[in-house]
């Protein structure tokens, strides 16, 4: 793409005169190589546009576990709703407006007696449409491998003690078919606006590697 | 290909491993473009994300031990359009060889 470079640039500046992303001083490695060429070979030929490329990432980067808890706060405080969740999880959130692509998504409950934890033993599906992007602990070989072996030790790892009497169920996720956890709603929070509740559900306690915060 | 227990590597649920990790890093913009390009190119019919876990697979476990994931997904990406005949090979080395031109730093060499 043609571009009017001024001949000289500040120190630390772009060409542009703006300041460079922190981590765009790094050398330049052969991927990142192989990203500008992909990125730019697909725009030469018309198959994306630049400004296709920036919406996406700006949708991805609008993504949070702010999303999946407004879902979760609403399951606590309209039963109805709750039971549509749990019946198909991607049209409820629709429902409230939220994209979820193609995925089928599957909400599963935590109660007294059931704790739920979701993992990709395969790769690293996540409901990345309700949470955002992953964490990286999600991606590692340690995770995808000991959380269906031993839920309870990896939970304790993450702070996580569990009683005996409560039963693990550890779900793994494909590429199609993605689970969100559906904690439990915290006692003491009776009377509690929905967007109060909210600000209580973080997003470990939607995959299940941690509770929702105590009001 | 396999381990002797008939999986493939990438099939690792129940294995032993080590302690997690917490470390987390912010995303870099080339890895969010990254991201974005195969979302696009699966909305646009190009490639579906079972061809991109495909070649993620294909590569084996030393490019999951020795390369981040975001390198991996633009390795896989490519693999894919290549196989799809959105450019060829040769396309893709000119490219990477003017965009090795423009800078030694991914912000000098982000825009053509």
């Amino acid at each position: 793409m043609p571009h009017d470079h001024p001949s000289h640039s500040h120190e630390g500046m772009s060409p542009s005169g703006h300041p460079y992303r922190e981590d765009n001083d790094a050398a330049l490695t052969y991927w990142q190589r192989m990203e500008i060429a992909v990125r730019e070979l697909l725009i030469e030929k018309g198959l994306v546009s630049s400004e296709e490329i920036a919406r996406q990432i700006d949708a991805m980067d609008a993504r949070s576990p702010a999303n999946g808890a407004a879902v979760v706060a609403r399951a606590w405080t309209d039963p109805d709703f709750k039971e549509r969740l749990l019946q198909d999880a991607s049209a409820a959130s629709r429902e409230m407006g939220f994209d979820i692509g193609p995925l089928h998504l599957i909400a599963v409950e935590n109660t007294d007696t059931t704790h739920n934890l979701i993992v990709c033993t395969l790769c690293s599906c996540y409901p990345r449409n309700l949470l955002g992007l992953p964490p990286d602990w999600y991606k590692t070989r340690a995770y995808r491998s000991r959380a269906v072996i031993e839920p309870r030790a990896v939970l304790r790892e993450f702070g996580l003690e569990l009683p005996d009497d409560v039963q693990v169920r550890v779900h793994d996720s494909t590429a199609d078919m993605r689970y969100i956890v559906l904690p439990a709603r915290p006692a003491g929070t009776e009377g509690m606006s929905e967007e109060q509740l909210a600000a209580l559900v973080t997003r470990d306690s939607m995959i299940g590697t941690g509770l929702p915060r105590r009001p | 290909m396999s381990n002797t227990d008939g999986r493939r590597w990438h099939d690792m649920g129940g294995k032993e491993a080590g302690p997690l990790s917490f470390d987390q890093h912010d995303f870099a913009l080339w890895e969010k473009r990254v991201d974005a390009l195969m979302v696009l190119c699966g909305q646009k019919g190009l490639f579906s994300v079972d061809g991109l876990r495909r070649a993620l697979e294909d590569m084996g476990e030393d490019a999951f031990e020795t390369m981040s994931y975001y390198e991996r997904w633009i390795a896989a990406t490519n693999q894919n359009l290549l196989e799809a005949g959105a450019y060829t090979v040769q396309e893709l080395g000119e490219k990477m060889e003017e965009v090795a031109g423009r800078g030694p730093t991914y912000g000098e060499a982000q825009d053509g």
